[in-house]
């Protein structure tokens, strides 16, 4: 850090179970604290309804894709055999869709796929190489066994006493300010 | 599970995971057979080895190239030789670590945590070698983009009322498929390997791969609604990839081809012998890297369970081939079922009789299902049958068609088994060095499955 005061991105408090991370979860909510994070080296449920994030729309987008990635797939059979290169091949209609189902199918799930996984990693704002609460020494455990609970320092309840009061109360194993 | 631990005397073998493991020790024992484990001298001799497979198979290929399919037994009648023998089977192979990764996720089966990762890899890898053959099939493999719908001079657009189209389709999305779901399913654990690497340079690599993942709870909330979508796409696109591929022959009238059984008769086929490659590559694993509290013999039994399940629906198959080529009343049909079982090629027929009905017949006595050394060799006869099974397909239909003046015999030749021989081990080689660089196991997922063995003990205790 420089010689200038180290601009405070949060609070994090360290915790050694989902459980405690929920119950401290639910706490700061009660608290009124809206900018907030959980970080934990597996899902936790209920976790981001706890910290009253809203609900994810990944499954909206995937429906869209694949319905674009079906409509497409199946589109392109049809303009190529009914418009761009009409051919009578032993009296079939050009429109012969049963033949255009799996390529269909297979646009579709192609689509979907892509959009789900771009999707998750364009709202997750990933890849993200660097992030303010990696400078905290025990956030390396984030990725091992360690629950988090980050209070950051743009929610407008924030203030580095009574904040880091409240996260004592909820008996963290260690409580870290984190440097931006 | 361990709920019942009391009432089961044996529970201790039933586990999918031997008690007393944590968040930690899953994660130390995982990210250390990738971090610490120091690189030995058989594991360079192992890599050697499979290694000149690679040279070999470059060799084949180049040669192949350089002179054409001519160098293969290919020839009228039998244009169709090992190259398309080898496409069903090694994408049937990878079959079943999609089945793993996709349908045993939506149905909640727990004990896929630990075998998921590493057959999802298998599954890249043999897609990856299925998808070499029909190129390399190819007359003139330099015009491969042929095969995709682009904007051309010639204003042509392939037949897409071809099942040959419809594959260059279903085996691209599959492989692209595969590809994220496995890559998806790595992101938190190369951040687990980022953060325990003690080495700077190799913390840079897994954290760039890792693409910064922190394993924030909105991170989790879309990573777990993307990752289970996905589940639900690769579950219906696995059983198409194999539908589609069959369809290649069904869409034929050559004897034996011309059928309805073949998509779910060649799905069943896939995932039996992708099975049997799971058990053939988990059971050294388990033993090499000490893995056997994790891959417990319950994995070993349930994956015989599903070898016996699809083996009977492949006998099935058999059977009812058998049966509506004797039903059609078809000439040429009826001799096809004489021709398998008496003409020239009788031992190929007999030996996948041998092989997918009458060995998995082992699998009905716990005894065998449990023993290591037995099921090793089961899967390994069970992946010659259905290689066979793929030749009997493939050469026995074509060898003798409609007109007998034009029957003929197929030979292969040393190309097609260098082909063959070089993709088993190119399969093998990126396989080791997968088990050498990433996790085998997916680490946050066993995390899940210690926290869930533990809320079972809690309530059971209280």
């Amino acid at each position: 850090m420089e010689a200038t005061r180290p601009v405070i991105y949060g609070m994090l408090a360290e915790f050694d179970s989902d459980r405690a991370l929920l119950d401290a979860a639910h706490r700061v909510y009660a608290a009124g604290y809206r900018q907030t994070e959980g970080y934990s080296p597996m899902p936790v449920e209920g976790l981001c309804d706890a910290l009253g994030q809203p609900q994810t729309r990944i499954p909206l987008v995937t429906l869209v894709s694949g319905a674009f990635g079906a409509i497409f797939g199946f589109a392109m059979c049809w303009y190529a055999n009914v418009i761009s290169y009409r051919w009578n091949i032993g009296g079939r209609p050009p429109n012969s869709w049963p033949a255009f189902i799996a390529i269909t199918f297979e646009m579709m799930v192609l689509c979907a796929s892509l959009g789900a996984v771009l999707t998750m990693l364009v709202m997750n704002r990933l890849p993200q190489p660097y992030h303010p609460v990696f400078n905290a020494p025990p956030f390396q455990r984030a990725s091992k066994d360690r629950f988090f609970l980050c209070i950051e320092a743009k929610d407008v309840h924030y203030d580095p006493e009574q904040t880091r009061a409240l996260l004592e109360s909820l008996n963290p194993l260690s409580i870290t300010e984190v440097p931006e | 599970m361990s709920g019942h631990a009391a009432e089961i005397p044996n529970s201790e073998t039933t586990l999918v995971l031997a008690p007393g493991h944590t968040y930690a020790s899953v994660t130390d024992k995982i990210a250390d057979l990738v971090l610490t484990r120091p690189f030995t001298l058989t594991w360079f001799v192992v890599v050697g080895f499979t290694g000149l497979f690679v040279c070999m198979l470059m060799l084949a290929v180049s040669y192949l190239f350089a002179r054409g399919v001519g160098i293969w037994g290919v020839n009228v009648p039998v244009a169709w030789g090992f190259a398309i023998v080898n496409f069903v089977w090694w994408i049937g192979i990878g079959h079943a670590g999609t089945f793993i990764s996709a349908m045993l996720l939506l149905m909640r089966q727990d004990w896929r945590t630990s075998i998921n990762r590493f057959a999802e890899a298998m599954t890249l890898f043999a897609v990856a070698c299925a998808g070499m053959f029909p190129l390399l099939h190819l007359g003139r493999p330099w015009k491969f983009y042929y095969l995709l719908p682009y904007p051309n001079t010639m204003w042509l657009w392939p037949q897409f009322r071809s099942a040959l189209v419809w594959d260059v389709f279903a085996v691209s999305t599959y492989f692209t498929v595969s590809l994220i779901f496995w890559y998806v399913g790595l992101i938190p654990d190369l951040a687990t390997l980022r953060d325990q690497a003690s080495n700077k340079t190799v913390a840079r690599i897994y954290g760039v791969l890792a693409l910064g993942w922190r394993g924030a709870a909105s991170h989790w909330r879309r990573y777990h609604s993307a990752y289970l979508l996905l589940g639900g796409l690769a579950a219906p696109l696995v059983v198409s990839v194999h539908s589609v591929v069959s369809m290649d022959f069904a869409e034929a009238q050559v004897p034996g081809w011309h059928t309805t059984i073949f998509p779910p008769y060649f799905v069943a086929g896939a995932i039996f012998s992708g099975f049997a490659m799971v058990l053939t590559l988990a059971i050294p694993m388990r033993s090499i890297f000490r893995l056997k509290d994790m891959i417990t013999l319950q994995h070993i039994d349930n994956c015989a369970k599903l070898l016996l399940v699809t083996g009977l629906i492949v006998a099935y198959g058999y059977s009812m081939e058998y049966f509506m080529g004797w039903y059609s009343g078809e000439p040429t049909e009826r001799y096809l079922n004489a021709n398998r079982a008496l003409g020239p090629y009788a031992w190929t027929w007999w030996t996948i009789v041998f092989c997918n009905v009458v060995t998995p017949q082992a699998l009905w006595f716990r005894w065998v299902r449990r023993n290591v050394w037995l099921m090793f060799l089961i899967s390994l006869v069970i992946q010659v049958g259905m290689w066979g099974e793929r030749f009997v397909i493939v050469i026995i239909s074509l060898h003798r068609d409609f007109l007998p003046s034009s029957w003929g015999m197929y030979y292969p030749t040393r190309w097609d088994w260098a082909v063959l021989l070089g993709t088993i081990g190119f399969f093998l080689f990126c396989f080791i060095l997968f088990a050498r660089l990433l996790p085998v196991i997916s680490i946050s997922e066993m995390r899940e499955l210690v926290h869930s063995s533990h809320k079972s003990d809690a309530e059971a205790a209280g």
